[in-house]
Order: C-alpha cells, then structure tokens, then sequence
C-alpha cells in the first residue's frame, strides 16, 4: 500500500514540475505582450496609422508610413521568397538523391543559420554600394534571402511525408513526373505549405537589422520601392533609442503593433492547420 | 531486373484479350515486378529495366520511340493500397486521368465520369456526392474509386496488384464480382497471393517461383491438375 502512495506522490510531484515548466515557458510571452499592452496600448489611436511623424519634440503623429513601408517591403519580399523557396523545396523533395538536391539542403541549412545582419551586410555589398542609394527593394532582397531557406525547409519536409504510393498512383495513370510533383503533390500538401509560408512572412516583418542598411528608414511617405523607405522595426528601433520622451512613448505604441501583426499571422497560420485536420474527419 | 540483379527471367507468356489472368506465388517471387514491366513502372525503380520484349498489339511498349506516359494511359494499374488523391474530390478523383491528355470540356467529362463510376459499382453509393472528398470513402469504395480513376480513360489492360489484400472479405467479394463484369472490356492481369481468389475469377494462371515461370494454363487445369510438382506443392500449401 505505501508504495503505491509513494508511486502516485512521485507522479503527481513530476507533472507539478511539468505544469510549472509550462508556465515558465509562456511566461515570456506574457510579459511581452503585457508590458507592450501597458506601455503602448494608450497611445493607439487611429491618427497612429494614418498620421506621418510628426517634427522632433513636438506630439502626436503617428507611424503610417512605417505601416506601408512594411507592408511593401515585406510583400516584395514574399513575391521574390515565396515560389523561390516553394520549387528549390519541391525539387529538393522530389529528387532526393541528386547532387543538387544535396548541395541545395547544404546551403539552405547554412542560410538559415546565417544572422540577419550579416545577410543585411551582403544585401548592401550586393545592391546598395552598386546602385549607391538605399532602397526597401534591397530590403525586400535581404528579407527574401532570409525566408527562402525556410520556406523551402518546410515544403522540402512536407512533400516528403507525401506516401510514395500516391506518386505511383499519378504516375500509372500517365503522369508525367513534373506534372506529379505539382498538381498531385503539391496540391496535397498545400495547407501545411501555406502554414510555412505564413509563419516565414511572420518572422521576417519583425526582422531590423537587415533593413539597417538596406531600406535605411524614412521620415517620409513613400511608395517607391527604389528609395529608402521606413518599417515598423526601424521606427521602433529609431524611436526607442532618441531622445524624446514622446519618441519613446511611439516607439512602445510600434512595438505593439508589430508584434500584434507577427501574433496574426501566426494564429492564421494555426487556422489553415485546423481545417485541414477536421476535413479528414 | 534492378541493377545487376535479376527479379524476374524466362518468362514467355500471351495474354488473350477479355479474360482475366491471375499471377500466382510465394511472396518474392518476382510476380510484382513481373507486373509492372508490363507497364513500364518498374523503370521507375532504380535501376529497373529489361531485356527481351513486350508487345501490346504486336507492337513493342520498349521500342525506342514508345512514350511511357502514353503507353500507361492503354495499360491502367491498380495497386495494393487504396490511393485517392486526398485533396480532391470524388469526381476530379475520376477524372485526374483525363485531364492530362488535355481532354477539357466540363459536360464530357461529367458523363465520362458517371459512366467509370457506373462500372465500378460505386456510382450508386456516391453520385449524391461526387464533390465531397475522396477520404471519406471506405476502403472497399477508396478502391472501386481508384478503378474507375483508372478505367475512366479508357484503358485496353489493366492490371492490378494485389487489389483486395487490404480489404475486408466483403469489399474483396464486390471487387472480384467486379472483375466479372470488366473483362467484356478489358484485359485483365492480377497478381494475387491469394489461390482461392485466383481460382474464382481468372481463366487463366501462370504459377512464379523463385523470378521464373514455372507453369501456365488454364485456370481449372492448374488446380486440378498441375504438371509441375513445383506448382502442385504451392497449390496445395505445402509452402509459400
């Protein structure tokens, strides 16, 4: 009888440990989004993304024209990283033993462990010192240079949990190879491949330092690609570390926005999961 | 063969059309790939290939100017393991052969659709659903469906590779009912591990052992009469 006692007592002292683990490691979370809840939700208005910076010391303005630099650049980014990504993953996949499929996986490993201001520093050799202007193409470049490793890991490992028998299936009706890869296997493992995408596009709009010397940063509403531009990272950073108490005060108000964005993208990205799992029944 | 190593050899078979052909054995012995030569996918194993011919209306499917592709849309497979493709529907299930001869034209493939399903035996049991999707079905109707995936091109041959070792025995007895019926249309190769399904549907067998052909005949005259003492043990299940 006492050892079952003893048994159980260990048993539930283990999952306490367990729970309180758990709780450490939401913790985090909830300090971030707390502290940019207190500090930042008071100054959210909608003037905040539809007004421009307003003059050093003076208050009020607002960030919109992080708002669009961000929503260019970025978009820019996933035009250039999205099918890049999604095809070097499907040939990866599909054509596992190859030489380049090795050397690509290779490369896509070492890219991904590459920190973003060195992938920055080469976007500027590459794009800014030639052209000897900063623009948010650049930026987008070194965003893209970031997502395509992991778009493609992603696709790369869901198209390979493709059964091999489906392939076969295709391919003994008259398939050809290609057109295996794409219409029967991509389209199965599409909602799992949006879910990767979207967690990339996550990680990348919070991304500054590649945007440092790449888009540089604006006081200006800009919609041109080939000029500097401004970004909700780079506002944050700019303003946290000014001068002004006011700057502080939107710099906290920007970081909330940023990570309320990163927050959706990432829900979204559960979303498309869910559905898939309650098709199946 | 694969490689340097030999499946399959000494194999001289005819199949005449509209009847069914069982291959029968012990596991490994070589039927399976013996199979898939039949429609060039063993090629797509590594290393796969063959030598001497097969003919298809006296016309090699190996003779250098043969698309593989093409040849597969004449001579249709169906596996061991019910596939429906996940992400479609029931009817583009049926469908996804014809749509890559580039045939478009919704109100064709519709009949084309409803007439392989028909054939199938499974048009009553899903026509009120041709667009839900394909995983609901069970695995008997998962494999009917990937029949009629498979004859809604309008094959010549099709062969099928242990089709009902992953059903239950009623979903096995609709199938091999099933096969009854399709020989009026088609040439039918099986390969079965199972003696008693390929006496009920075939006419005739050929017994592998060990990659060669040890004897074939017709169906009755096999299990019944064997000649080979090789083929007499297997049927009587002295081993495999």
């Amino acid at each position: 009888m006492n050892r079952q006692r003893l048994r159980r007592g260990i048993s539930n002292l283990m999952v306490g440990v367990m729970g309180v683990s758990v709780v450490l490691a939401v913790l985090p979370l909830l300090l971030i989004l707390g502290t940019l809840v207190v500090k930042g939700a008071g100054s959210i208005n909608l003037d905040f993304f539809l007004k421009m910076p307003v003059p050093a010391g003076e208050t009020g303005g607002g960030v919109a024209n992080a708002v669009v630099g961000t929503l260019l650049i970025v978009g820019a980014a996933c035009l250039i990283g999205i099918p890049i990504g999604m095809a070097a993953g499907i040939y990866c996949a599909e054509y596992q033993g190859s030489r380049l499929a090795l050397i690509t996986r290779f490369v896509a490993d070492v890219l991904n462990g590459t920190p973003s201001i060195v992938v920055g520093v080469v976007a500027w050799t590459l794009i800014v010192a030639r052209q000897k202007h900063f623009s948010g193409l650049a930026g987008s470049a070194a965003l893209a240079m970031l997502m395509i490793p992991m778009v493609m890991r992603t696709t790369e490992e869901l198209i390979k949990l493709v059964p091999n028998s489906l392939r076969e299936a295709a391919l003994a009706l008259g398939y050809p190879r290609w057109r295996t890869s794409l219409s029967i296997v991509v389209r199965t493992t599409l909602p799992g491949i949006v879910t990767g995408v979207l967690l990339a596009t996550a990680r990348i709009a919070g991304e500054t330092a590649p945007l440092l010397f790449t888009a540089l940063g604006s006081q200006f509403m800009g919609t041109n690609l080939n000029q500097p531009m401004a970004a909700l990272p780079l506002t944050v950073f700019t303003y946290a570390t000014g001068p002004y108490e006011e700057w502080h005060r939107l710099a906290w108000a920007t970081a909330l926005v940023l990570i309320v964005v990163v927050l959706l993208l990432s829900v979204a990205a559960r979303l498309a999961t869910r559905q898939r799992f309650s098709r199946r029944g | 063969m694969y490689g340097k190593f030999t499946a399959v050899k000494g194999v001289s078979l005819r199949f005449p059309v509209n009847r069914v052909h069982a291959l029968i054995g012990p596991s490994g012995c070589g039927k399976s790939t013996f199979l898939r030569a039949l429609n060039r996918m063993h090629e797509l194993s590594i290393g796969g290939w063959i030598t001497g011919r097969v003919l298809l209306d006296g016309h090699d499917i190996y003779a250098p100017g043969v698309n593989p592709m093409q040849l597969r849309r004449r001579v249709g497979m169906v596996f061991q393991k019910p596939t429906p493709f996940p992400m479609m529907s029931i009817s583009d299930n049926v469908s996804a052969g014809l749509r890559v001869d580039g045939r478009r034209g919704r109100g064709a493939m519709a009949e084309v659709v409803e007439q392989a399903l028909r054939r199938a035996a499974l048009w009553d049991e899903v026509k009120d659903r041709l667009h839900a999707s394909a995983m609901a079905l069970s695995g008997g109707q998962q494999q009917r469906l990937c029949i009629a995936r498979t004859i809604a091109p309008e094959p010549e041959v099709i062969l099928l590779d242990e089709p009902t070792s992953a059903l239950d025995p009623a979903g096995t007895q609709r199938i091999e009912e099933l096969l009854f019926e399709l020989k009026r249309d088609y040439t039918i190769v099986i390969v079965t591990h199972n003696m008693q399904q390929a006496a009920r549907v075939s006419d005739t067998t050929t017994f592998f052992y060990l990659g060669s052909m040890i004897e074939h005949g017709p169906t009755r005259q096999i299990f019944t009469a064997p000649r080979d003492e090789q083929t007499e043990a297997y049927i009587t299940g002295r081993f495999g």
